[in-house]
């Protein structure tokens, strides 16, 4: 049996990265990352920065609005299923409607599944829900370039157990907009 | 500014780290939880002048064989005189201790510091020495050379090349912190390649051990990289819109197989490991994913839902047909063809419980290896004798491994950490 290291100078040294941006592997990656991928189609979707704008007026307060069907950003699927349930109709019609009404909104919907399984499929999994949901959207007038799909696989559980009721709350679309 | 913000959190969120950086993180221990049927009782005995040194060699030998599941080891107290060389072994003396077979040797200093280090292998029953070799090496080496000398024990022994002196990559999740790390085969020596707040995911190692490709959700996407070991330098090889994952490396380290969704759903893609050159090379309406590269490189298996459930695929790259190969239940993903080509390791459900199993193409049998409950992500030793995988225990995520017979089983369990995505990197470069 072999000791166990125990060593509290990781904290430290991870503390020491993320506060010194001057750090030299991050930021050169992050550099060459944007050059060398050569499909990188991420554009504002994922900087954030293009469509800042977009979202700051009063159509964006909206998204953040409580009391707006808007602001739910949620949709439950059941198990091993991509089909969106009759409930989900008026959320996803709502951000369809939304993006309809402003093109330069964009938005990332990520899908996402429970844990059983292997996690590169469930990937996929999460993916064809999220495609689920987008193909919803478009059909009802959202731009097919304003929504980008993407899935978090298994990996981003929104509640942590391991029994039915959790894994109901993990197979999910979540609706992100760009900004946010 | 708020945009400026999140970029600037995003570099901050990732630690890249240099191979070797001065880290120390919480190790591995192997337990053994279930041996072969038959084992090879063999004596180790302290080579001359080894307690001279903190740290040994024999020991490192010892704990390599007995982890194995292969080798029993015989106690060596009371043997007097120590035998260092082969014609010091006394055969009487080890026949009454019922060892099959002896290791002596030496370790004398040398006048620059480095240390000249000698052994030998002894078959007790045959009564002749079957091996004998020498290193010179530095103090800092005798890890490294205890790991070949159990190398060449248990290939001469056994039949098979030792793994030893491979290194295995996993990811750990403490807290809301995952790394990737590289440990050697014995839990060893742990080095962070990466850290983040994201998900890491699929590590997977270039065929000749010198780069990662693995998927990182640091962007808040699945983004497939390919990072050098000996430099910590990285680039974003598949980073498309959609979701990018599940890489896996060619044998011959010049194409990286990925799954994209660019062109709507999960299909495979190969590319160039610079990123370069993306050609699509299966064309499905369902799921496509899990490419991995058979061992002459001609083929892919994969996993798929196009026959209505997730089942394992072969296609090959010369074009032609796709064959499924998985028939048995509703549930056969993760395949991981075997380094001899005749098979390979998958996932099955079966139940509610997931298994890892070994599938024979020629004769279509399958050899269920592991119980589950929770068993997934098996990566196959270079010598395809033993499986590594993610499986749990004490309520979280441990690593496992298990023989390709099913008889050999440990347990690799790190504390406070929950320990996943395995993969068993290749023989050393050499």
């Amino acid at each position: 049996m072999r000791n166990f290291l125990f060593v509290a100078i990781i904290a430290t040294a991870l503390a020491g990265c993320s506060t010194t941006p001057t750090t030299e592997a991050p930021v050169e990656d992050h550099g060459a990352a944007g050059v060398t991928a050569p499909g990188a189609e991420t554009g504002g979707a994922q900087g954030g920065s293009v469509n800042g704008s977009t979202t700051g007026g009063a159509l964006g307060n909206e998204l953040r609005n409580p009391n707006s069907i808007l602001s739910k950003r949620s949709i439950y699927f059941d198990f091993d299923s991509f089909v969106v349930k009759d409930e989900f109709r008026p959320l996803v019609e709502a951000h369809a409607r939304y993006l309809q009404q402003n093109r330069n909104a964009r938005m990332t919907i990520q899908g996402n599944t429970d844990e059983r399984g292997s996690r590169e499929y469930n990937i996929a999994l999460g993916q064809k829900r999220a495609d689920a949901v987008k193909r919803m959207m478009v059909l009802l007038g959202a731009g097919d370039t304003q929504i980008e799909t993407t899935s978090f696989g298994e990996e981003r559980p929104k509640n942590p157990g391991h029994d039915e009721s959790a894994w109901a709350e993990n197979r999910r679309d979540d609706i992100v907009y760009a900004g946010e | 500014m708020i945009p400026l913000l999140r970029r600037w959190l995003a570099f901050a969120a990732v630690s890249l780290l240099p191979f070797g950086a001065p880290i120390a993180h919480a190790q591995l221990s192997i337990e053994i939880v279930g041996g072969a049927g038959t084992t090879i009782p063999i004596a180790i005995v302290p080579f001359d002048a080894e307690a001279t040194y903190p740290l040994g060699i024999t020991g490192i030998v010892g704990a390599d064989l007995a982890r194995s599941g292969l080798f029993r080891l015989v106690d060596t107290n009371g043997v007097v005189p120590r035998p260092a060389r082969a014609q010091d072994v006394q055969f009487p003396v080890w026949r009454a201790r019922n060892a099959d077979a002896v290791v002596v040797g030496s370790m004398l200093p040398l006048p620059d510091g480095r240390v000249d280090v000698r052994f030998a292998l002894v078959d007790v029953v045959k009564q002749v020495s079957l091996v004998s070799m020498a290193y010179t090496v530095t103090p800092q080496q005798f890890r490294v050379t205890a790991h070949k000398i159990a190398d060449v024990i248990y290939e001469r022994l056994t039949g098979d090349r030792g793994v030893f002196s491979t290194r295995i990559a996993y990811v750990t999740k403490q807290g809301p912190r995952f790394q990737l790390l590289v440990a050697d085969a014995d839990g060893f020596g742990p080095q962070s390649i990466v850290s983040s707040n994201e998900p890491l995911l699929s590590p997977r190692w270039s065929p000749d051990g010198s780069r990662l490709a693995y998927v990182s959700f640091e962007n808040r996407k699945p983004v497939v990289y390919v990072q050098s070991l000996d430099t910590g330098a990285r680039r974003a090889v598949a980073n498309f819109r959609g979701s990018n994952s599940s890489p896996a490396w060619s044998p011959d380290g010049r194409k990286l197989a990925v799954t994209l969704t660019k062109d709507g759903g999960s299909q495979v893609y190969l590319m160039n490991p610079d990123g370069s050159d993306v050609t699509r090379v299966l064309t499905s309406q369902a799921i496509d994913t899990e490419a991995m590269f058979t061992p002459d490189g001609q083929s892919l298996v994969f996993t798929s839902d196009r026959g209505g459930t997730p089942q394992i695929y072969r296609a090959s790259l010369l074009g032609g047909q796709v064959e499924r190969l998985t028939f048995d239940g509703s549930y056969n993903v993760s395949p991981k063809p075997t380094p001899d080509g005749k098979g390979l390791v998958f996932v099955r459900r079966d139940g509610g419980r997931f298994e890892i199993a070994a599938l024979d193409y020629a004769t279509r049998q399958v050899q269920v290896l592991t119980q589950g409950p929770n068993d997934e992500s098996p990566s196959v030793a270079p010598n395809g004798k033993m499986v590594i995988y993610a499986s749990e225990g004490g309520g979280r995520g441990i690593l496992a491994a298990i023989s390709i017979d099913g008889r050999v089983k440990q347990r690799l369990v790190a504390p406070a950490t929950e320990v996943r995505e395995p993969a068993w990197g290749p023989f050393p470069r050499s």
